[in-house]
């Protein structure tokens, strides 16, 4: 018996089509147009001035494209949150910190403490949670600022180098929440550098360089074997300039 | 006249002895002055985080006018405040001149300015901190305003702090409002310059004294609340 096969992509959590941005007189993305599938992680990689965290910032709606478009289907504001590669904590608590972000999100004050709890419990943050949030290691104050970004109960969650200067001890935490946050059904879009954790934890590749995408594939495969000189040169370690 | 030394030594008497006026015009003074601090407060710390976040026409008039307003003579406000409360002005009917809450009123329009302006520094130099981290949240303005004023709390203590300062030193104003009547509006700078004016030193000083320290006392109550609190909080 003949079975058809068919080889339709991934649907799509959010699209950049064609997008544009100029800053101090240079064009910094310049006709960007990647999609971000609705499961899995998807790493965007690429050279330091590629343009990786303005784009992440024109997807969480931060700042608004010069040209082209953002389209999603995420109707509400929650639907995507955004975690900084220097996590800003309030200078509260680590449990009131997670109380604000509740309170911003519209979650009424009586579900307040057990979602905390849940939040606490999902971040292993159990052992913090009164501690003051700013006086937390860095690796611990991002897995708060990711926990924080998850009380909203994003569809789509975006990283900028959050394991950026963290040590191994740390990075793993914050991979372990990565995954556990995909698994359980969010889309995550992680801005890296860093070769060894796109091939640990992407399902999927976005390459960029110079504010355009260069090139775009499954990870397992983007490792494998690049099509393209600029992400040859840059997994092999030249300076793409 | 009296001699330098007598004035000092009959001032420490009426401090240590508590004497009653003393007593009564020190609290008088501190029920004015902090009264008027905590309106000041409640006015001037939203208003300040308004003019740090909001984004409203004549945002930028605004906060020239209230910067501006720092420095506002307390003998004009004094004056502004007593033809607002006199029986031919348009709160007269209210009864209010030569009470103490026309004292109050008076401190208040002075301190007022300042904390609003110390207050703007303080939370928009926080915004800048923390705008990025709060908009990606979806935080309204409200939500913004509410959280940089509760975070930048130990940097406002220093905005109540110089409000203070002000009020408890402030003469003209309460002066003029209040008529520095004994038993009902005197307070202790007022009190100063009649017993000065009258050659009573030894009262004049008492009094000065007591202010000084009490201006010292509360900086440092405070200043030590806001180095503790921000201890706790790793702020």
């Amino acid at each position: 018996m003949l079975r058809l096969v068919q080889n339709t992509p991934p649907p799509v959590a959010l699209r950049l089509d064609d997008v544009g941005l100029c800053r101090g007189g240079r064009m910094v993305l310049d006709g960007l147009s990647l999609d971000v599938p609705a499961q899995g992680i998807t790493a965007i990689m690429g050279p330091n001035g590629a343009g990786k965290s303005l784009s992440l910032r024109i997807m969480a709606g931060l700042i608004a494209p010069e040209a082209g478009t953002c389209t999603h289907d995420l109707s509400g504001k929650q639907d995507i949150a955004l975690v900084f590669q220097k996590p800003v904590l309030l200078r509260r608590t680590v449990r009131a910190n997670l109380a604000h972000a509740l309170a911003i999100y519209g979650v009424p004050r009586a579900k307040r403490k057990a979602r905390i709890a849940d939040l606490l419990d999902f971040g292993r943050l159990g052992a913090i949670a009164d501690s003051p949030a700013r006086a937390l290691s860095g690796g611990e104050q991002q897995r708060v600022a990711m926990v924080r970004a998850l009380a909203a109960k994003p569809k789509l969650l975006l990283l900028d180098e959050p394991t950026a200067s963290l040590d191994p001890q740390a990075t793993d935490a914050i991979e372990t929440l990565i995954r556990d946050t995909a698994a359980a059904g969010a889309a995550i879009v992680l801005v890296t550098h860093d070769r060894g954790q796109a091939t640990r934890l992407a399902d999927h590749i976005r390459f960029m360089h110079r504010g355009q995408l260069v090139e775009a594939a499954p990870a397992a495969q983007f490792m494998l074997a690049q099509k393209s000189p600029e992400a040859q040169a840059y997994l092999s370690g030249h300076l793409l300039l | 006249m009296q001699g330098f030394g007598d004035a000092f030594a009959a001032a420490f008497a009426l401090i240590v002895g508590f004497d009653a006026d003393l007593v009564e015009i020190v609290a008088l003074s501190l029920r004015v002055t902090l009264s008027a601090v905590f309106i000041a407060c409640l006015i001037g710390f939203p208003l300040g985080a308004a003019l740090a976040v909001g984004r409203f026409p004549l945002r930028g008039m605004l906060t020239i006018l209230v910067n501006a307003l720092m420095g506002l003579p307390p003998v004009v406000v004094g004056l502004g405040v007593y033809l607002m409360l006199s029986r031919a002005g348009p709160l007269g009917v209210l009864n209010l001149l030569y009470t103490p809450t026309a004292m109050i009123i008076a401190q208040a329009i002075l301190v007022t300015p300042i904390v609003a302006a110390l207050t703007r520094q303080i939370v928009a130099d926080l915004d800048t901190e923390y705008h990025e981290t709060l908009r990606s949240m979806g935080a309204g303005r409200g939500a913004r305003m509410a959280t940089l004023l509760w975070d930048g709390r130990f940097a406002l203590m220093t905005a109540a702090l110089a409000g203070l300062g002000r009020a408890l030193a402030e003469v003209g104003a309460v002066m003029i409002v209040g008529g520095n009547i004994d038993h009902v509006t005197r307070v202790m700078t007022t009190a100063i310059a009649l017993e000065t004016s009258k050659g009573e030193l030894a009262t004049a000083l008492g009094l000065g004294i007591v202010l000084m320290v009490l201006s010292i006392a509360l900086n440092a109550l405070l200043m030590g609340a806001k180095a503790t609190s921000e201890r706790m909080a790793h702020a």
